[in-house]
């Protein structure tokens, strides 16, 4: 027989037991597409990950409440501990030998999160991250204007409503006219009890790309103080909050010894006795870059664990039909050996056959788990948060990240567990005198 | 020509040998119609089997064409039944989901025959299924079954045709139709044709009769064969010119005698 004959063989018999090349399929498909969904997610979060670090800029350090949670000033006093401007401001006070300057900054939440920011112009809206800081933030940052001035020192003192623009919400609200001077009203919170203020454009940042997740570009930059003061909810009686200091340094060699003088600067302000551990947590851009990698494994680990979970479940499906299917057709290997075939003859049909099903079920997994990403996009971070909340981390602004080699590992491994238990079985029952096989019923 | 030489079969049921065959000495000529009968258990179907290599015997030579069947491989098997022989089954061992055509032209998909269809609409007119070539054997009687297994056995033009009880699963008048097949083949193609049956009547078709017992032959006498003429389609068809299989193939003609 030709090729093209030996498929067609195939199909014929293929179609002549539709259900059973069905249900088949089904463990193909699911086990594929589980693949490709949760392998997606996996290198999502990861590249959500590296993009954050890729985007924290070199010789940098963080202090944040101990808690170690990205927050608002919200979440700050709700949960004690703090840490304050002033506390930035004694640190920079200290002139601590190798800090090259400091900025603090606090982060209301971003896009995608309940209590998030948006920024409104004339009834356009658009999803936002508000960043309250200092004007050292664009030279600790190494993050600069582009267009139009930076937050002041006298914007601080006043608690100024001027903001800075990120490129991209330039661009939402804007498009090409020139924004300076205009007014946009920048709240957080959810609908009718969001808290908003009207604030007046000084500047556009420069464009940092999009290759970040947390986008760097989706920002307003206003004064620190200026919103906490005057939202009600914020307001903290010891003073303004901060959710990060930002601290960039000379020289990485000098981090250990920052870190102690920090660690001394900020015990001292918080009245913590012997023994108290710290209310606070200084970071490198190495801790974060090992804390980070450490998570991605973990993520990887667990996805890949269960996608092969779901793809041996799957192999389990298509063994036990193929297996089935095969001794159901002992007898059509017998009559076949009975008028002439060979070994190989057989072999070559039940080979094609497997290869077929599981071919065709894979590429069907592939667009059903292609499918699946599409229709999950929109919620990318919330399942992979909840997937990844026991880690004590979060990724924002992720996509599912489809790769290749995932595609064809989970065909590959369909192909192969069709061919082990569609054609060992064939294999067995062709070796078999052909009265042998015709006796099984 | 078959030569068969001191086979034997011995089964083991359980921690028992049960001896099916016990050193079987046959001769067939080429164009022989011979019939083999015996009781249930006699070994008949085995020394078939046998014949027709869906079987290894225990012990014995088999020898077809000269050739020593024993010594050969499973491939080689594959295609001594494929081009040499043809194999007619009491259960007709039909695909269920082939149509006649398709079954018919099943063993030369084994030897890379590019028109089988065409060839397999041959051998069907030669059964008289002209009428049934696209019906699965599900819509078919067994009559016609048989009829559509008869020419699979046919379409590769083999010297010898083998059948194991060929009417076991048929009624009396269809079992005619079909010996009626064999004998003409026999007579007007030239076929060696042997095949089993507990019958009498059926192996009266025959000119040579071989009775079994316990795995013995205890008789081998020639007969006289009985003739009968109620298939008008096959005598319509066989007496067609070009209407032969082997022209159709375009192989190299069998080595026949009478």
């Amino acid at each position: 027989m030709n090729p093209s004959e030996v498929v067609m063989t195939a199909l014929i018999a293929l179609r002549s037991n539709i259900l059973r090349t069905l249900l088949t399929m089904l463990g193909i498909i699911i086990g594929i597409s589980a693949v490709i969904v949760l392998t997606a997610a996996g290198q999502g979060a990861q590249k959500g990950v590296a993009d954050r670090i890729k985007g924290l800029g070199s010789n940098l350090m963080f202090v944040q409440p101990a808690s170690g949670k990205t927050t608002t000033g919200v979440e700050v006093i709700a949960q004690g501990p703090a840490l304050f401007l002033d506390d930035s401001r004694a640190i920079d006070a200290a002139q601590i030998e190798g800090i090259d300057g400091v900025a603090a900054q606090g982060t209301a939440p971003g896009p995608g999160v309940p209590w998030g920011t948006t920024a409104i112009y004339r009834g356009q809206n658009t999803s936002t991250t508000m960043i309250g800081t200092e004007p050292t933030y664009q030279y600790v940052r190494d993050f600069y204007v582009a267009e139009g001035r930076f937050i002041t020192e006298d914007d601080i003192n006043r608690e100024a409503l001027v903001t800075v623009l990120g490129a991209k919400v330039k661009e939402e609200l804007f498009g090409d006219k020139n924004p300076i001077g205009e007014s946009v009203r920048i709240a957080i919170g959810p609908g009718n009890y969001a808290i908003g203020f009207t604030f007046t454009v000084v500047g556009v940042m420069e464009e940092k790309g999009a290759t970040s997740s947390v986008d760097q570009d989706n920002v307003v930059i206003t004064p620190l103080p200026s919103f906490q003061r005057r939202a009600p909810m914020a307001r903290n009686p010891h003073g303004t909050t901060v959710s990060q200091v930002n601290i960039k340094v000379t020289d990485g060699s000098k981090i250990p010894q920052i870190k102690l003088a920090i660690t001394d600067i900020l015990r001292k302000r918080h009245d913590l006795r012997e023994g108290d551990e710290d209310d606070f947590v200084i970071q490198s851009q190495s801790d974060v870059l090992s804390t980070a990698t450490e998570v991605d494994r973990t993520l990887s680990v667990l996805l890949v664990s269960i996608a092969l979970i779901s793809l041996i479940v799957g192999g389990i499906g298509i063994m036990n039909i193929m297996l089935v299917s095969v001794s159901e057709r002992t007898r059509e290997i017998g009559i076949r050996k009975a008028v002439g075939a060979k070994r190989r003859d057989i072999l070559l049909q039940f080979m094609v056959e497997a290869l077929v099903v599981t071919l065709f079920g894979g590429l069907l997994g592939v667009a059903v788990g292609t499918g699946l990403t599409q229709i999950l996009q929109h919620d990318f971070d919330y399942h992979v948060n909840l997937l990844i909340r026991t880690l004590d981390v979060s990724v924002s602004g992720g996509d599912y990240v489809i790769t290749p080699k995932w595609v064809l590992a989970g065909l590959a491994m369909s192909a192969a567990t069709g061919l082990v238990f569609g054609v060992y079985p064939a294999w067995r029952a062709a070796r078999l005198d052909p009265i042998e096989a015709l006796r099984r019923e | 020509m078959i030569r068969l030489k001191g086979i034997s079969k011995v089964y083991k049921v359980g921690s028992e040998n049960v001896h099916a065959l016990r050193g079987i000495d046959l001769e067939l000529q080429d164009g022989e119609f011979m019939a083999i009968i015996g009781p249930s258990g006699s070994g008949k179907s085995t020394l078939m089997n046998i014949i027709g290599c869906l079987d290894r015997p225990t012990d014995g030579t088999y020898e077809l064409d000269g050739v020593n069947i024993g010594k050969l491989n499973d491939s080689q098997l594959a295609t001594v039944r494929n081009r040499r022989l043809g194999f007619v089954f009491q259960s007709f061992n039909l695909l269920p989901r082939l149509n006649a055509v398709d079954q018919v032209a099943m063993p030369l998909s084994y030897r890379g025959v590019t028109n089988r269809k065409q060839v397999a609409r041959v051998a069907l007119k030669l059964v008289g299924l002209e009428n049934r070539m696209h019906h699965r054997p599900t819509q078919l009687s067994g009559g016609q079954q048989q009829r559509v297994a008869i020419a699979r056995a046919l379409v590769g033009n083999p010297a010898i045709i083998l059948a194991d009880e060929p009417t076991g699963a048929l009624d009396t008048k269809t079992s005619h139709d079909v010996m009626e097949i064999f004998r003409r083949l026999n007579e007007e193609r030239g076929v060696t044709i042997a095949f089993v049956t507990h019958e009498r009547d059926i192996a009266a078709y025959t000119r040579r009769i071989v009775s079994l017992l316990d795995g013995e032959i205890v008789s081998d006498e020639p007969n006289a064969p009985v003739y009968r003429q109620n298939v008008e389609t096959m005598s319509h068809v066989l007496s067609q010119p070009g209407q032969n299989v082997r022209d159709s193939v375009g192989g190299p003609p069998a080595p026949r005698s009478e």
